[in-house]
């Protein structure tokens, strides 16, 4: 089956992107395809490289980036949702004439027609948030 | 392009959390895409299409003007559940849009025959 998730809640403050993480994994462990990852609201969090948290904890956004990269999963975060909250890539910092970038690889920006297309052609969209 | 049905549900009140606001971005990218658009709102949802948003004094947009745009989008199904209107003392004679108003398990049935709900 062909899944879609979103993801709309921070990293750490709340487990549903943990949650998204393990289904995510569980998904592709079971042999089935995700179409794209989507991260809207809060979830834009999960794509700032410059996470740094305590040794002894998780590394969400590695983890993200580590399971991304070994199944080559589309991870897009909303454009309108990543500037409000300082999600910067190459092109958003020429664009809005920033000092500096934060996006995590292989994260991507993109419009929130992204995350439509992904219900259009996915079996299911799987909405991890409050 | 496949048309699929769309429903975004809304649960919280406005301005408190940016929920509303961003599920209102969604509505109208999804309408864009000429799908089959829907929203309901439940709970503290109702107040985000209360009529007179009056939100100068706490400096955030307010976005009442949008819900009234949507019929330009062609988002005409507004479904509102009647037990949270009855439990906050509103009616439809409230709201800034029309609206559809059903039982809660009316709304049940709705979500079930979507392809895709999307609730905020």
């Amino acid at each position: 089956m062909k899944f879609a998730i979103l993801v709309s809640e921070g990293p750490y403050t709340h487990q549903a992107t943990d949650t998204a993480y393990q289904f995510a994994k569980a998904v592709l462990a079971k042999g089935h395809e995700i179409f794209r990852v989507f991260f809207y609201h809060d979830g834009v969090y999960n794509a700032t490289r410059l996470t740094t948290p305590p040794q002894d904890d998780r590394n969400i956004v590695k983890r993200w980036t580590e399971l991304a990269k070994a199944n080559n999963l589309d991870m897009v975060v909303c454009v309108a949702a990543a500037q409000r909250r300082g999600i910067v890539d190459d092109g958003e910092m020429q664009r809005n004439g920033k000092d500096a970038t934060n996006l995590a690889e292989p994260f991507r920006i993109s419009g929130l027609g992204q995350l439509i297309e992904a219900g259009i052609q996915a079996d299911r969209l799987v909405v991890f948030g409050d | 392009m496949t048309t699929k049905q769309f429903m975004i549900v809304n649960r919280k009140a406005p301005y408190g959390t940016i929920y509303g606001w961003e599920a209102l971005e969604v509505v109208l990218i999804a309408a864009a895409f000429e799908q089959d658009v829907s929203m309901a709102f439940l709970d503290d949802g109702v107040y985000q299409i209360k009529k007179g948003h009056q939100t100068k004094g706490i400096e955030i947009k307010a976005f009442e003007k949008t819900f009234r745009a949507l019929e330009d989008y062609d988002v005409t199904k507004i479904y509102v559940d009647q037990e949270s209107l009855a439990e906050r003392g509103l009616t439809a004679d409230d709201l800034t849009i029309p609206v559809e108003v059903l039982s809660r398990a009316e709304i049940g049935k709705r979500m079930e025959e979507q392809d895709i709900v999307l609730a905020f």
